[in-house]
């Protein structure tokens, strides 16, 4: 093989590994500016000793926050969730707030796009539409400690009467 | 320095100490990873091993330390420095140097797996505060990083040794990519030290009552990303410079190869917060810049692939292959050290695919984890890494012995059963992971089992099954070539010559210092505000917890 024929092999090779990749990146920025599937960013610190006295979190619960939304204020600790048991009409938007009173978890909700980190001391806030009824199950998925795997808790999304 | 038969020059007995460390942890490593594939499938051995391994977060901890920190770091620091003095035709700069960090990084290990053993730490190799091990835990493997900074300095002095031996030179490719790879691991490092030495250490030992878990986390993928790079530039050091001699072929380009070693040296750290795309607290657009610059290093990646897989062409052609893909048959596939090592290719080309998805920001959120990312690291780590080095062993434990590879054509059927096995599981754990199944989870115990997932999990059980019947047999064809097998006049393997030589390569390419300042201010870039801001505006709130 001549020189010439192996810079221009390489030529060949290298354009389009460079336009691959910008491609890609492309399509993911507008997905998650255009369409609007972001992922979590900063949204406050707290002391994890405080959560009883710390808005929203000294209030549990499932609360409605409007027409087909609702708001979950939500505490991981170990083993549990609380609430661990979330009842919504389907067709809902629930948006979580979600912090820890110990040590680092996860939630992924099984069914939706939802899945993220929960670390103490921050704020973790997400959404997730649940459209269809049935139940859907979340579960914590960082390791935290012998009992992790009895960590979870679900979504009832209840059908319209 | 001449090739030696005997192997037991000065190097050869210090590459055959971490050899034989980094395959004590490799037996460990899969031993445990065994029992957790098991437990998948429904059958549950820690009852039985009560004493030994406590719970299944115990053989996991086990498992994750001993393959991914020390089979790697170990055979990494025996290996590179070997390959350099070979390339340059020197021995070592400091040959007592080289035996402290052996000793340091041994004693670093033997402090970690005190507690590791005893369950005092069972946090997994990624130790996420608050969840608080025993202070050895965190000093000893503090040491281990310690004592490959040592390594590090002793390939930069014997690099600059040679160089002033040999002004105008290009340095020699093997010595060349060795020493980018552990320059690249020391930068990369810096996160970890600083956050066991200013964090995780104090705190343990109760010097400070809280800890700051999310500035660990980020501190943590500062190096935990870039590890994977210095696990898998050693294999890359064995595709370009050794394989296609192997292959009966020479390497494509020179140049090409050491423009990727740059980039990788350049883009490998300010990229660990694909890591942390879910993670609160850090803002959305230094996760989109880390998304950019992590598909940067996709571009050297696929220089790697082009470069590699043209050097085996050239091998199988001049071996009489013909066609456009023909030619791949006729690579000398009896030879086991090739074919372990192309085998771990063609796994490694879909555990490349698969980390772009992980890269993909937003699509991440599909399979963070996941049994996907586990998947994925068997792909990554787990076969392009370790079947590479198994590989390796194959030539060089015998190189070190002095003796003949015990039974060729098992050490053969050793490479394709990894594979088989490793098809059926990862795959397997893909497939999980995208049906919404956690990670790192004891699947056979959990309250939520979902049908589709149960009926997945016993193929998790055969793969592992298979895995561990392959590396079995490894470590009994090591066993028996390092002891037992005919004495034979082995030489070492010599380098590729390259189609486009090192002539070819600019001399930019060969200064290393222009590199690591543009490394360093990219790194200031993609993490200093992140860095400076959790530090100094985050609360320091969280007391430790043993949760097991």
């Amino acid at each position: 093989m001549s020189k010439g024929s192996v810079y221009k092999a390489e030529l060949m090779w290298i354009l389009p590994s460079i336009a691959l990749p910008v491609i890609m990146l492309g399509l993911l920025l507008w997905a998650a500016i255009g369409r609007g599937h972001d992922l979590p960013g900063v949204e406050g610190t707290l002391d994890p000793a405080q959560l009883a006295k710390t808005p929203p979190f000294d209030k549990p619960g499932t609360f409605p926050a409007g027409p087909n939304r609702y708001q979950v204020n939500m505490v991981a600790g170990i083993w549990s969730f609380t609430p661990n048991a979330v009842r919504v009409p389907a067709g809902s938007t629930v948006e979580f707030a979600v912090t820890s009173r110990d040590i680092v978890h996860g939630i992924i909700i099984k069914g939706t796009s939802a899945n993220v980190m929960v670390v103490p001391g921050q704020v973790t806030r997400f959404s997730a539409r649940f459209e269809k009824p049935g139940e859907y199950p979340f579960v914590c998925h960082e390791y935290c400690g012998v009992a992790h795997h009895i960590m979870f808790g679900k979504v009832i999304a209840e059908a319209k009467k | 320095m001449k090739a030696d038969s005997a192997g037991w020059t000065a190097e050869g007995r210090m590459a055959a100490a971490y050899l034989a460390v980094a395959l004590a942890a490799l037996l460990g490593g899969v031993a445990t990873g065994l029992l957790q594939a098991l437990e998948y499938s429904g059958i549950n051995l820690y009852p039985k091993l009560a004493p030994v391994v406590r719970s299944y977060y115990h053989g996991l901890s086990l498992h994750g330390v001993l393959n991914v920190l020390v089979w790697t770091t170990f055979f990494i620091s025996g290996f590179l420095p070997l390959v350099t003095g070979w390339s340059l035709g020197r021995p070592l700069a400091g040959r007592g140097l080289g035996w402290i960090a052996f000793w340091l990084m041994t004693a670093g290990l033997v402090l970690a797996a005190v507690p590791l053993v005893l369950n005092e730490a069972t946090v997994l190799f990624t130790f996420y505060p608050p969840m608080k091990a025993h202070w050895a835990f965190y000093v000893g493997l503090t040491l281990v990083v310690a004592a490959t900074w040592l390594v590090t300095l002793n390939l930069g002095l014997t690099v600059r040794a040679w160089r002033r031996e040999h002004p105008g030179e290009r340095t020699p490719l093997p010595a060349f990519m060795s020493l980018v790879t552990f320059i690249m691991w020391t930068i990369s490092s810096l996160g970890i030290a600083a956050e066991m030495l200013f964090m995780m250490i104090p705190w343990s030992l109760g010097l400070v009552k809280n800890t700051n878990p999310l500035l660990a986390r980020v501190l943590f993928w500062f190096t935990g990303h870039p590890i994977v790079y210095f696990w898998l530039l050693p294999a890359y050091v064995s595709w370009y410079t050794l394989v296609p001699r192997q292959a009966g072929g020479r390497l494509f380009s020179d140049p090409m190869a050491r423009v990727s070693f740059i980039l990788f040296l350049l883009l490998s750290i300010p990229v660990g917060f694909h890591h942390q795309y879910t993670d609160p607290g850090i803002a959305q657009a230094w996760k989109f810049m880390h998304a950019f610059l992590t598909f940067c290093v996709f571009f050297p990646s696929l220089l790697t692939f082009f470069n590699v897989v043209a050097s085996l062409e050239s091998g199988a052609r001049a071996r009489g292959g013909r066609g456009y893909f023909a030619w791949f048959l006729k690579l000398p596939w009896g030879d086991p050290s090739l074919a372990a090592q192309v085998l771990s290719m063609l796994i490694f080309v879909f555990g490349g695919i698969g980390g772009l998805i992980n890269a993909s920001y937003n699509v991440n959120l599909v399979v963070h984890n996941t049994a996907w990312i586990v998947g994925h690291l068997h792909l990554t780590v787990g076969t392009g890494v370790t079947l590479t080095f198994m590989g390796v062993t194959y030539w060089l434990v015998p190189v070190l012995s002095g003796r003949a590879l015990w039974r060729p054509r098992l050490a053969l059927a050793q490479a394709w059963l990894w594979f088989a096995g490793m098809v059926v599981f990862s795959n397997t754990l893909h497939r999980l992971g995208l049906m919404g199944m956690p990670r790192r989870t004891s699947m056979g115990a959990v309250p939520y089992m979902q049908p589709e997932w149960k009926a997945l999990l016993p193929l998790v059980g055969i793969g592992g099954m298979i895995l561990f019947a392959s590396a079995l047999l490894y470590f009994v064809i090591i066993a028996m070539t390092a002891f037992v097998s005919k004495k034979a006049a082995v030489e070492r393997p010599a380098f590729a010559e390259a189609l486009s030589g090192p002539a070819d390569a600019p001399a930019f390419l060969d200064r290393l210092a222009p590199w690591v300042g543009a490394a360093l201010v990219l790194i200031l870039l993609a993490y200093g505000h992140t860095i400076w801001h959790l530090t100094f505006d985050a609360p320091f709130s969280s007391p430790g917890f043993r949760v097991w």
